[in-house]
């Protein structure tokens, strides 16, 4: 499945370890959640960078303690019409600071790509190798958007307001 | 009527852009159904009996003569020359291809016309009161907030894949003609005490399988902090509503389960992490959007001209005018509702023709606009009184003057069986058959105002539960069936009906209707008590038992 | 008339079909004998056990290009042979709608 980051496919940095399998002592690494809380402690000072998998079912609470030292959160989409993991990057993003990657998971699809950036996402691991592809192309399909998110675009009621306040200073 | 700049119409064009995208790739199988059915049902796309319906978003039910002109374009290019206006101010299109949506579309963006989020599990057309801006009383013009919210909800990237659909309305009268009380989100629009502009919100009202009344979850909410609190709530149901079963996935369902309390406290800890955010909105904001909301300029004209006095002794046009025409905020205009419930026809209709025709009769009287109301008629909302007379003519003309609203024959009803894929049984026919049962405009005056609603299944989409008499088709054994409630009604003093007895089967409907009428007309104290509080006075026994006696 | 849509078993009572919707334009179309699909209600392929009734959905939803909202639905079958529709519902799809239109179709 592509990784795509930085609006273009890569190579993955991030290793995903079992829950069974031994957890190697450096390289990044994505882990579940459960797996990571277990030992979080001692799993976010790790000398590799460890990333977790976390549940969209679950609240982030329990998460917001190491954010800092995460390497990246991923966050599923068990269906791509499921859409808690949007209100969870949200949350990440604009309430919690979170600044590391920000990764969606599961069933990722073009049509659904606009949202995620807008949400917070800044990778993807997308389901069709064609829409991956088609990344590039497809975020440029909006260039006006009506409601703030964490994203930094103005509004369109702001840039109009703008444009109405330039006009009228320019008289 | 609010106009469309350079954004918004950037917005819709990008979107029949993704949306042309999304159809191509449908069609070379690159999507599949799977995939796509959330994509065009965003689109307003359903799959219906004998194709695809496109449910077209009259923004709270406004709509200029260029728009109205549009969508006769479109019932006549892309379709079979007729529209129905439904329960939420919206407009379908019964017979459409999909391989021609992207085309109708382009053409309906040219006059800011879209249909996004008119279905799927996301936010939808805000509705609000047709007869805003103009409504005698009004606190203010609720338009300017459903715009604010219509904004607000358009493509939130947040909340597109909710748990199931969300609905809005906003009133600002005191009479709710917005059924604010059935609605996900319901607003009602009022100055406090310090002559602060709020709204009380309620939550959790909605019809279908399990029909609940609104709660109100917060008394006063200032409109700064309306968008704030809506994400609060809408953030509550995105990530704790049920989404293993679509029939307990509404936030009616999650509001009962956790109790009103317990929910609105959920709401209130987040709201108070974000009212200072950005979607704080402050004056200016609120005054853009209202500047660019156009108003008429009005004449000073008198509330008796003389072509009224003269028009008087015609019996035809006083019947029509005592009940189709409404006191207007601004003396000598008037409200006129345009009824689309002919005898014989299909309730909430417009040929292409009848709706060009109303676009000119708009742009001779009404400044160029036209309202759609939730029960399935039109509106011209500023006729000065002088010009009632000969647009009367016309109106009558065209057959939208039928002089039955909200009588007995000013039937809501959805498409039914004959149309919908969801349905157990028909409803227009039934409807059809009711308005000429009452066709005589005496007898149906005598028995005064009577909401009948009519649903082909349990999701209710004519409203049923909140109908004077509502009737829900329903199958057994492989017929048609239909339960009898009475006693509901939709606005602010909202309620659910009462079943009267086992369902009827199709044929005996309209016999029923009649008995229910009849046992009215029999117990009511006074000619001008109405049913709805004969019914509240006496309960649905006095009534099964004449409906039932011999059944 | 209860939805088909809620058809989570497969079980039949008599004689049926399977039906869907065209994709590019949505007109009502069956299911034949052959792998494809007609618009003509004679042509369609009847079943008249459960497993083939299952057998001839599950090809028939798995040609999801052409067609979508495959289900099975009860035909009725004269003594002439011909096939009718079995009942209200695929009356109104095969036949068109039981009002008359606004303007003439």
């Amino acid at each position: 499945m592509p990784l795509v980051k930085g609006g273009k496919i890569t190579a993955d940095p991030l290793i995903l370890v079992a829950d069974e399998a031994d957890i190697p002592g450096e390289g990044a690494i994505l882990i579940s959640a459960a797996r990571f809380l277990g030992d979080a402690e001692a799993l976010s000072l790790r000398a590799g960078r460890t990333a977790v998998i976390w549940p969209n079912n679950r609240d982030v609470d329990d998460l917001v303690p190491y954010l800092g030292r995460l390497a990246a959160v991923a966050l599923v989409f068990p269906t791509f019409r499921d859409g808690r993991a949007y209100s969870q990057a949200r949350l990440l993003r604009e309430r919690h600071g979170f600044k590391g990657e920000l990764r969606a998971t599961g069933q990722v699809l073009r049509d659904q790509f606009v949202f995620m950036l807008r949400a917070g996402f800044d990778a993807f691991e997308v389901k069709k190798q064609s829409d991956a592809e088609a990344f590039a192309a497809t975020v440029k399909r909006y260039s006006v958007f009506y409601q703030p998110t964490g994203d930094g675009r103005i509004t369109a009621l702001h840039r109009r307001m703008q444009l109405r306040h330039s006009e009228s200073a320019g008289q | 009527m609010y106009a469309y700049d350079e954004l918004d119409r950037t917005i819709i064009n990008e979107r029949v852009s993704e949306f042309r995208d999304q159809v191509k790739r449908r069609l070379s199988g690159e999507l599949t159904e799977d995939e796509f059915k959330m994509l065009r049902l965003q689109n307003g796309v359903y799959l219906q009996l004998h194709a695809y319906m496109f449910r077209v978003a009259i923004p709270y039910g406004t709509l200029s003569s260029k728009q109205l002109r549009a969508l006769a374009h479109v019932a006549r290019r892309y379709d079979r020359g007729y529209g129905h206006f439904t329960t939420r101010q919206n407009i379908q299109f019964n017979w459409i291809k999909l391989a021609e949506l992207p085309d109708a579309l382009a053409d309906l963006a040219e006059v800011g016309i879209h249909a996004m989020q008119t279905s799927g599990n996301n936010t939808r057309n805000v509705t609000s009161d047709q007869w805003a801006g103009v409504a005698p009383g009004e606190v203010e013009d609720p338009r300017i907030w459903s715009e604010l919210l219509r904004q607000y909800t358009t493509l939130h990237p947040e909340f597109s894949f909710l748990p199931r659909k969300f609905k809005f309305a906003i009133t600002a009268s005191d009479h709710d003609r917005a059924a604010i009380k059935v609605h996900d989100i319901g607003l009602r629009l009022y100055k406090n005490e310090a002559g602060e502009t709020g709204f009380e919100v309620l939550v959790g009202g909605g019809l279908g399988r399990t029909p609940f009344i609104g709660k109100t979850i917060k008394p006063f909410v200032h409109g700064h902090d309306l968008l704030s609190y809506v994400e609060a709530i809408l953030r509550v149901y995105n990530q704790y509503g049920r989404r293993d079963n679509i029939y307990k996935a509404r936030i009616k369902i999650l509001v009962h389960e956790l109790g009103i309390e317990k929910f609105a406290k959920e709401v209130e800890e987040e709201w108070l992490q974000m009212r200072d955010s950005a979607l704080a909105i402050d004056d200016s904001v609120i005054e853009d959007i209202r500047s660019r909301f156009s108003y008429p300029a009005y004449e000073k004209l008198p509330h008796m001209p003389e072509e009224l006095k003269k028009a008087a002794h015609d019996p035809h046009f006083e019947a029509w005018r005592k009940n189709s025409v409404a006191p207007h905020k601004v003396t000598g205009y008037s409200i006129v509702t345009l009824s689309l419930k002919p005898v014989g026809g299909p309730p909430g209709d417009a040929t292409a023709d009848q709706m060009d025709a109303i676009a000119d009769l708009a742009d001779k009287y009404s400044f160029g606009e036209i309202r759609v109301g939730h029960e399935q008629n039109l509106a011209l909302p500023h006729v000065a009184r002088r010009d009632l007379p000969v647009l009367w003519k016309a109106l009558d003309r065209i057959g939208v003057a039928t002089p039955n609203v909200n009588l007995v024959s000013d039937i809501i009803a959805c498409p039914g069986l004959d149309y919908c894929s969801l349905a157990n049984a028909r409803s227009i026919p039934i409807a059809q058959e009711l308005t000429r049962r009452f066709a005589n405009h005496e007898t149906a005056n005598m028995i005064g105002r009577l909401h009948v609603n009519i649903s082909g299944c349990i999701n209710a989409c004519g409203h049923h539960h909140v109908g004077h008499i509502g009737i829900l088709g329903v199958e057994k054994n492989g017929e048609e069936f239909y339960q009898i409630t009475i006693g509901g009604r939709a606005d602010e003093k909202a309620e659910v009906g009462t079943l009267i007895g086992p369902a009827v089967p199709y044929g005996e409907v309209a016999d029923v209707v009649e008995d229910i009428v009849e046992a009215y007309l029999a117990l009511r104290a006074r000619p001008d008590e109405l049913f709805i509080d004969t019914v509240k006075r006496l309960g649905v026994e006095p009534f099964k038992e004449r409906v039932y006696a011999t059944r | 008339m209860t939805s088909p849509l809620e058809q989570k078993k497969i079980r039949i009572t008599g004689p049926s079909m399977v039906t869907a919707n065209r994709t590019w334009d949505g007109v009502v179309i069956y299911r034949t004998a052959s792998q494809s699909w007609s618009a003509d209600l004679s042509d369609a392929a009847i079943v008249r056990t459960s497993d083939e009734a299952r057998a001839l959905l599950t090809e028939s939803i798995a040609d999801d290009i052409g067609a979508i909202g495959a289900y099975i639905a009860p035909v009725e079958i004269k003594d002439s042979g011909k096939i009718k529709p079995g009942n209200l519902r695929e009356h109104i799809r095969s036949e068109g709608v039981t009002i008359d239109l606004p303007v003439p179709a």
